[in-house]
This record gives structure tokens, C-alpha cells and sequence, in this order.
């Protein structure tokens, strides 16, 4: 199914059946039945880009993340769903390892980036991160030049020897952006004087320049409003072309109009992942329902 | 209907109870700023009131003549006739052309009293330097004696008393009236080291002891601080260990500063062995005393940078000393530098340790060198202050002036710094 179809048949049933009011309670949320490890729909695939197996994360003495197994496929785009503190951001940024700067964060479990390990001890984060790019919730450019923000990747990796091979890069990561034509003119104005969807698009451009294989996209538009959330949303399905596209998402729609596959987290087990249509049309975990039902969230 | 109106009746008599509290509470505010805007109006007033006249010289320019009899001199290479010379009597002949009554001891003695004690040596130093002028008539410009200059500047002061006698005074207003004595600008007080007498006094010296002396401390202690900074906030583990020093910085900030006087008399001079009273000692410890205060405020910058700026760099996949490098160090610059000008404007002011390690001794040289003995502007202060000569008073005021005035430079630098570098997000 194309992303398109599942747009049109889970928006339709989105609208149709969200209730307004419905709080539950932490009491009856630990009722409702959640199994550990096990979570139903189609979490595997063949050949996959990450293969992540019995993933646990802890803060201190808090288990965050409970035995979490998941494939994410080459070159598509899984989002992640689930209320408030269910661990699908802690999940994200293991994926990266942005947790590591956490001084009481631990990893356990085996997550494979191409069947590498990417927690190995001799694992080198800077490379894993010029492979894994991210986009965080808050649009957050250096406060640099519109030119110095796309550049500085390519800049550290080496990736660019000349002037006019910096100028390329720059010119097409801004151009898959949907950002050129915009600021063209005036790539040495400082970046932070930018509405908040073009910050966003120009940190998504930042991510694209080092050529990463995947990118990490936390809550991306949240801080937007409604216009530049559609532009990122277009970049995002354009993206999924040549990238594999993770995103964490707070707004069901968004999750159905992008995603290939979704990711139901729940108090930090992964409950349902399905393709996006069937998640939003049929889920077959009884919480999953409740969530995209909004009787929580 | 009665309740409501009743509520509403409550209302309105607290909110007048609310807006009294407020105006009082505004009013303490004022107060407290009138205060001590007034105190620094004081201050000031004060300061100027004494210290303006600092900036004036008092000078008396004569026609003398060399004369070779008078001065007992035939030949000025010879260096034992120049040491014998008698170099006071053309300036009392020069005198005496004004004055021709003036005759006998007593009167030469107090006529040659008008002029500075350093006036003979002014002719000599010009006879040595220039062997033909003997035996001719050059106009000189003196400094006048202290008395002399105290009478000129504060005859109407009852703060001052005045040291001339009767005769001379007759003789100094005569002189005032033909224009031989004059009052300009001080140039002496920016161009000379320290003297005895308080006309030939100036406070050269103690400014380029003051620079020596801020050059080493600046040099230790802002490389110093901002990287124990950097490593404290991005590297450092955060153990017990830390924490103990993060402690002792804050607690360091607080040592009384005659405490760093004696660690650096104890340390420097006593166990390393480096000299008494020169400016790389006096720079260290003023290093010592700083660099809690830079370390803080680098911290305090450091922390205030957004972590988003961090995670978009680590993001990208740059390594933690980049992220350091590239954006969280440039972006607490600004932040940096005002604390560290705010603690090199402190360190300038310091004058307790500064005392213990010797640099409070007479020096009248203007030093050329971290190594060569110097004083700096606030012991500079200190020692005029506590001097006896009157000339000396309005010095002082005039040496809080200058150091007033760096003070306000330095605190401007770093606004404009601040200013200039600051970076919105």
C-alpha cells in the first residue's frame, strides 16, 4: 500500500472517531493488559537497517525501556507513537546514541546498524552520527550564518576539499530542504533570524549535507504551525526516497500521512508496530486502540 | 444579590490595603537608590573637590644667567667642579633682578626657598647636558617650592596652612602679578615616577607598575580559569571529587585577599626566591586572587549556553571537543570576558596583598620590566595618603581619579564586549 492510500483511509478514521475528553488514570493504565517482550503486528524484516533485539534503557535504577525488539527496514519511514514519558524519544536517541551524554543513562541489549554493533566499546560515536543524523523537537540552528549552519557538518567530516565542493553541497542539501529558492540571496544572513519551519527545514538541510543513511526525526514539528508543518511533512515523504526516516510524533495525523510502518510505545514497551494503515484502521492491541481512539493520551 | 455586592465591598477595601502596600514597597525602593546614589554623589564631589587642584602646577620661569663666577664652575666636563658648584645662586640672582631691596643672607636664603628643591639640579643636569650655555642667559621654567604652590592654589582653604612667611608671600603675589609665576596643567603628575617632594611627585610609575603587574595576572589567570572552567562544566566527572573542588573555588572567592599577600610572600618570595616588590610576584598573586572569580563567572556563561546548540553539533556527529571548541566556548565568550574584566578591574584595585609582598616601597624610578621594583596605583594611593606633606593630599585624589578612570574604562570595555559579541538564539 502507498503512503498516499494510507493517508486518506486513516485520516477518515482518525476524524471519525476521536472523543474529546477520556483521561485514564495511571491505575487503570497498569490494568490494561501489556506483555513484556512481545509485542504484536509485523516488528521484523528481512534484511533490515537496524535490527534491534532485547533493548532495555535505564536511568539510575528506572527502567525506561523495557525489552524492546524491532527491525527498521532500508528506506522507510517508521514513526513512533505513544502518550506522554512511553520512552519512543529515549528509543530514538539510542539509535544514535545522543543518550550517551546522559551521565546515568545505560544501554542494554543488541542494536545493530547494518549488523554493526552500535553500542561496541570501540564503536566510534562521531562516525555512527555522520551515518544517523537528527532533527530535534525544538528548531535549534547555531547561531551562524544560513551558509555556516549547512556546512559545518561537511566541514568536520572533511567531506569537502574546495571552496566551489562546499558551495555544491551546501546549494543541494538546501535544495532537497525545499529551502533554496528562499534563501538563495541571503545565505550569509545569520540563521536564527529565520521563521521557525525555515530553522527547521535549514537544521533538516544540516542533517542531509553530511549524506547520511538514516535520519532521526524528534517531534519535528511541533514548534511549527500548521503551513510549515505540511512543508516539512512533503520534505519527509520526498526524503523517504533515499533516506530510512525515523520520526517520533506527538500528532496521530502526521504519523499516518508519512510513515510507512508505526510504532505504538506504551510506559516503554513497544505494544504495536503494523503498517501505518492497519495501525489507524484496525489495531490489533486492544491499548493501541485506546490510544489512537484517544481514551489516553 | 446582597452576598455579591458585600464580596465586591471586600474586594474593593483590599485592593485599596493592596495598592498602599505597593506604593510603600515602590517607595522603600527609591529610597534605597537615593541612598546610594547620593552616597557615590559624595564620593565623588569629594574626591574632585580635592583631587582637581592635583592636576595643576605651579611654575616660576626666570631669565637666569649662568654665570660661571657666581656658580663657582669653569668647566662643566670636569666632574668634581660640577659636584662642588654652587647651581642655587643664578636662580637667586634671577630672583634678586625682581626683588633688588632683597639684600644679605636671610633674604637669599628665602628667595631661593620660592623655587623646588630639584631646581638646582635642573640647571645642572642642562649645563651638563649642554657645556656651551655657560656664561649665558637661558629662561628656564621652575617648579615652585611645595609652600610656594600650597599658597598659590589654597591661600583661601583653612584646610591648608600656610608656610611662607610674610616677606615671601609679598614676593610670590608680586611675581604672580608680573607673570613669573604661573598655574598649568600638571604634565609632571603623567610623566614622572615618585618623588619626595610632592610638586616633582608623579604617578607614571604606578601606572606602568599597575600594566606590568595586570599583564601577568591576566596572562595566568584568564587561560587558566576559562579552561579549569571548560573542563569543570563539559569534561569533568561528576564524583565526590567535584564536587570538593567545585567547593573550594567558591569558598576561594571568598578568602579575604591579605591572605593571597601571604601565600605569595610565603610561596614566591620565600620559597621560590623571586625579588621583593616587582611586578611579576605582585601579578601572580593577584592571579591567585582573580581566578576564582573568572572561573565562576565562566561557568556561570558556560551553563547558560542552550543545550540544543550542543545536541544539533553532537547531532551531526561533532566530537566533544569540537562541540566545545566550535559553539559552546564562543558563545560564553562574552560572558567569559566580563567576568575576567570585572576580575582584572578588582585585581587592579587590590592593595593589601600587594603591601606584604613589598610593593608598597619608595620607588622613584619608572619601572622598564616584569623583574625591576614598581609600585601600582592604589599602594600609590596609599603611600601619598598617608604622607605628611600637604602637597601630597590633593595627589592622592588625584591618583583615585586616574584609577577611578581606568576602572569606568575597563567596566566600559566589557559592556561593549559584552555587547558587541552577544549572540541571540
Amino acid at each position: 500500500m502507498s503512503v498516499n492510500e494510507t493517508i486518506s483511509s486513516a485520516a477518515e478514521q482518525h476524524e471519525a472517531s476521536v472523543p474529546v475528553q477520556d483521561v485514564v488514570t495511571e491505575k487503570k493504565r497498569e490494568d490494561m493488559p501489556v506483555q513484556e517482550g512481545k509485542t504484536v503486528g509485523l516488528p521484523y524484516a528481512d534484511d533490515p537497517k537496524f535490527k534491534l533485539r532485547n533493548v532495555e534503557v535505564f536511568y539510575g535504577e528506572d527502567r525506561a525501556i523495557k525489552d524492546i525488539s524491532l527491525d527498521i527496514a532500508r528506506n522507510e519511514v517508521i514513526s513512533f507513537i505513544g502518550p506522554s514519558g512511553c520512552g519512543k524519544s529515549t528509543f530514538l536517541r539510542c539509535l544514535n546514541r545522543m543518550n550517551d551524554s546522559i551521565d546515568i543513562c545505560r544501554v542494554k541489549g543488541q542494536l545493530m546498524l547494518d549488523d554493526e554493533d552500535i553500542y561496541h566499546s570501540r564503536r566510534d560515536v562521531v562516525e555512527l552520527r555522520a551515518r544517523v543524523g537528527m532533527v530535534f523537537q525544538k528548531p535549534n540552528p547555531f547561531p551562524k550564518s544560513i551558509y555556516d549552519n549547512v556546512a559545518y557538518g561537511p566541514r568536520i567530516h572533511g567531506l569537502a576539499n574546495r571552496k566551489s565542493d562546499l558551495d555544491d553541497i551546501v546549494e543541494n542539501s538546501l535544495r532537497k530542504a525545499g529551502l533554496w529558492d528562499e534563501v538563495k540571496d541571503r545565505l550569509d544572513a545569520t540563521a536564527t533570524g529565520m521563521s521557525g519551519g525555515q530553522q527547521q527545514r535549514l537544521c533538516i538541510a544540516r542533517a542531509i549535507a553530511v549524506s547520511p543513511e538514516v535520519i532521526l526525526m524528534d517531534e519535528p514539528c511541533s514548534a511549527l504551525d500548521p503551513i510549515a508543518t505540511a512543508k516539512v511533512e512533503e520534505l519527509i515523504s520526498e526524503m523517504s526516497e533515499s533516506y530510512t526516516i525515523v520520526i517520533v510524533t506527538h500528532s496521530m495525523q502526521q504519523a499516518a500521512r508519512v510513515s510507512h510502518r508505526t510504532a505504538y510505545f506504551h510506559l516503554g514497551h513497544l505494544v504495536e508496530v503494523n503498517e501505518t494503515s492497519k495501525v489507524f484502521t484496525a489495531p490489533e492491541h486492544e491499548l493501541t486502540e485506546s490510544y489512537i481512539t484517544g481514551r489516553f493520551g | 444579590m446582597t452576598d455579591q455586592r458585600s464580596q465586591a465591598e471586600l474586594v474593593r477595601q483590599s485592593l485599596k490595603r493592596r495598592y498602599r502596600k505597593e506604593r510603600r514597597f515602590r517607595l522603600y525602593g527609591i529610597v534605597a537608590i537615593s541612598i546610594a546614589l547620593a552616597s557615590l554623589f559624595i564620593l565623588f564631589a569629594d574626591i574632585i573637590g580635592k583631587g582637581h587642584s592635583g592636576f595643576v602646577k605651579t611654575t616660576i620661569t626666570l631669565d637666569v644667567t649662568l654665570d660661571s663666577e657666581i656658580m663657582y664652575l669653569d668647566d662643566p666636563t670636569d666632574k668634581d667642579q660640577i659636584s662642588m658648584a654652587d647651581f642655587v645662586a643664578p636662580i637667586v640672582a634671577a630672583l634678586q633682578d625682581h626683588f633688588p631691596d632683597a639684600e644679605g643672607r636671610a633674604a637669599r636664603r628665602e628667595l631661593g626657598r620660592l623655587v623646588g628643591s630639584y631646581a638646582a639640579s635642573d640647571i645642572r643636569d642642562l649645563i651638563e647636558a649642554n657645556p656651551d650655555l655657560l656664561n649665558t642667559t637661558q629662561t628656564i621654567e621652575f617648579l615652585a617650592h611645595d609652600t610656594v604652590s600650597v599658597y598659590v592654589k589654597h591661600a583661601d582653604d583653612p584646610g591648608y596652612s600656610i608656610r611662607l612667611s610674610e616677606q615671601q608671600q609679598m614676593w610670590v603675589d608680586e611675581l604672580l602679578e608680573k607673570g613669573v609665576i604661573n598655574t598649568s596643567f600638571n604634565d609632571v603628575l603623567f610623566s614622572r615616577g615618585d618623588s619626595r617632594e610632592p610638586g616633582n611627585a608623579g604617578i607614571l610609575g604606578a601606572i606602568v607598575g599597575s600594566l606590568f603587574t595586570m599583564l601577568v595576572t591576566l596572562a595566568i589567570s584568564f587561560p587558566v580559569g576559562i579552561a579549569a572552567a571548560v573542563y569543570l562544566e563539559e569534561f569533568a566527572p561528576q564524583n565526590r571529587l567535584t564536587d570538593f573542588i567545585e567547593v573550594n573555588i567558591n569558598n576561594l572567592a571568598a578568602v579575604p585577599s591579605i591572605i593571597f599577600g601571604l601565600l605569595g610572600l610565603a610561596v614566591f618570595i620565600g620559597l621560590f626566591g623571586m625579588p621583593r616588590s616587582v611586578p611579576v610576584v605582585g601579578g601572580l598573586v593577584l592571579a591567585l586572587m582573580t581566578l576564582p572569580t573568572i572561573i565562576i563567572s565562566s561557568r556561570a556563561a558556560i551553563k547558560s549556553v542552550p543545550p540544543s546548540i550542543r545536541e544539533a553539533a553532537e547531532g551531526i556527529g561533532a566530537s566533544k571537543m569540537q562541540v566545545v571548541l566550535h559553539h559552546v566556548v564562543p558563545l560564553a565568550m562574552p560572558g567569559m570576558l566580563t567576568g575576567s574584566i570585572i576580575g582584572m578591574a578588582q585585581a587592579l584595585g587590590e592593595t593589601a596583598p600587594l603591601l606584604l609582598i613589598g610593593m608598597v616601597a619608595f620607588i622613584v624610578d619608572v619601572p622598564d620590566g616584569f623583574f625591576s621594583s614598581a609600585t601600582v596605583l592604589p599602594v600609590q594611593i596609599y603611600l601619598w595618603a598617608s604622607s605628611s606633606e600637604q602637597g601630597f593630599v590633593e595627589l592622592a585624589s588625584a591618583g583615585i581619579m586616574v584609577l577611578l578612570a581606568f576602572m569606568i574604562s575597563m567596566n566600559a570595555l566589557a559592556i561593549w564586549l559584552r555587547k558587541r559579541l552577544e549572540r541571540r538564539w
